[in-house]
């Protein structure tokens, strides 16, 4: 036998035995105990606030890519974009004192941030882009989170097929200064592709994390009975919730 | 004298079993993250075709974990074996200071250096030529085995950390030291083959060099009396 075939026989060996193990309870428990200790190790050592780090109008670079989906594919929406989202609604609800509709020009009348942050895809490539919006804290603390609120939830219009996307993050990356409910990206409003007319953004998590295209905020005390109960599409798909790493 | 003294040390070969088993399954689900994205980059950021620097084939089913393409399943894989692989390479480090191990059987010396001595371990290589009186191992293998252990096994951890975004906002000074996260991608990367290439002259030299004596002594441990 050839040393490559060696190779090969116990490269399938190794994929088939993998194949068996990721489907496990013992394995999906692993996965979960690395990713719990992946959070409180990143916290711990950023002191559970840390920023992410902010770059110079310099390092922008020259466009920023859409990923995931890049248009909504329903007449609705097709026809906010027409009137450029004058009646686009962001609903905050679930386990709120007081909930609220906020129209775009309630929300670009909240205090504001700029931050220019890079964006990680969970794919492997980078964007740096500059993003304006009011941080999701006030608008929390506006509605007024009750105690026993644990998650926040942020529902989308667009859809995979007839699966609509969604996301989730707990309290400490909803109430993180650099977690902002964009609706500006480069100082221009946000493109159709990137999210418009109002997308998350997430600093210290993964691409996937920042629902665009967001119509609700929801505060809930857990993430079953929403989607799969993963806490996001692709969280449902098999992505890890926490997408710190 | 009680026991004679093992070649390999129980720490050494815990150490090489595990991490060989660990660092198999990273590079082979390292290989089906690959294929999420086939490009790499230099610098902080980079996602079109024009800006890289290198595309990257697409590796096939039987080379990577899960044996499909599951970017999901491979970073669960990736991202658990991290820490196995982390803990114990750290562990090892920390027993192989403080037991001597490096410096008795890795650490070289000025003379060791010298070219003439250099060439002449190269040249007792090539004529597969390994028995090499006194010292446990020759100038090459405490090279290789040096640069593995303390410079490019490390560098697989710092760069991994560099291109998580959690870690970006608590530790930023990691993607920074190497140029920006892109380049801590691409760097480590470069390092898995590089790992791979050693891997692959580690096991032809330990087929053409005694191979049962020597894959038993990393699992018995041996005896220290017939390294001399």
């Amino acid at each position: 036998m050839k040393r490559r075939n060696v190779l090969v026989g116990l490269a399938a060996f190794l994929t088939a035995g993998c194949a068996k193990i990721s489907k496990s309870e013992t394995f999906t428990g692993l996965v979960d105990s690395a990713e719990k200790l992946h959070k409180g190790a990143q916290r711990m050592l950023g002191g559970g606030q840390a920023l992410a780090r902010e770059y110079t109008l310099a390092d922008i670079s020259p466009s920023f890519r859409g990923n995931g989906n890049t248009e909504v594919d329903s007449d609705d929406y097709r026809a906010h974009l027409a009137a450029g989202f004058a009646d686009w609604r962001l609903n905050v609800g679930g386990l709120v004192e007081r909930p609220l509709s906020l129209s775009l020009e309630d929300v670009r009348a909240l205090p504001q941030r700029t931050q220019i942050t890079r964006h990680d895809c969970v794919e492997g490539w980078s964007a740096i882009g500059q993003w304006t919006g009011p941080q999701l804290s006030a608008i929390l603390e506006q509605a007024g989170v009750k105690p026993e609120a644990r998650y926040i939830v942020f529902r989308c219009a667009d859809s995979f097929g007839e699966t609509p996307y969604y996301e989730s993050c707990d309290l400490n990356d909803a109430m993180h200064p650099q977690t902002i409910v964009a609706h500006q990206l480069n100082g221009e409003p946000l493109p159709v592709a990137n999210g418009a007319p109002l997308r998350m953004r997430l600093e210290r998590q993964l691409g996937y994390k920042h629902a665009k295209y967001l119509t609700a905020i929801e505060a809930v005390d857990s993430l079953e009975g929403i989607g799969n109960g993963g806490g996001g599409y692709w969280e449902d798909k098999g992505y890890q919730w926490y997408a710190g790493v | 004298m009680t026991r004679p003294r093992k070649r390999h040390q129980l720490s050494t070969r815990i150490w090489h079993w595990i991490n060989a088993f660990s660092v198999a399954v990273l590079f082979m689900s390292g290989l089906n993250i690959s294929n999420a994205h086939r490009r790499l980059y230099w610098g902080e950021w980079g996602f079109e075709p024009e800006q890289a620097w290198a595309f990257i084939p697409r590796f096939p089913g039987w080379a990577t974990i899960p044996g499909y393409y599951s970017l999901a399943i491979a970073r669960e894989w990736h991202v658990l074996f991290a820490w196995i692989f982390s803990v114990t390479l750290l562990l090892f480090l920390i027993v192989g200071v403080l037991n001597g191990h490096f410096r008795r059987d890795i650490v070289t010396h000025g003379k060791d250096w010298r070219p003439g001595a250099i060439w002449a371990d190269v040249r007792a290589h090539l004529r597969l030529q390994f028995d090499h009186a006194g010292a446990k191992y020759n100038f090459l293998q405490k090279l290789a085995y040096g640069l593995v252990m303390f410079i490019l096994l490390p560098l697989m951890i710092v760069t991994g950390m560099a291109m998580s975004p959690g870690m970006d906002a608590a530790w930023s000074f990691l993607s920074e030291m190497f140029g920006g996260r892109q380049s801590a991608r691409s760097i480590h990367f470069i390092i898995a083959w590089t790992l791979f290439g050693f891997f692959v002259v580690h096991v032809i030299l330990v087929l053409l060099n005694k191979p049962a004596k020597n894959v038993g002594e990393m699992i018995t441990g041996g005896t220290a009396d017939e390294a001399a």
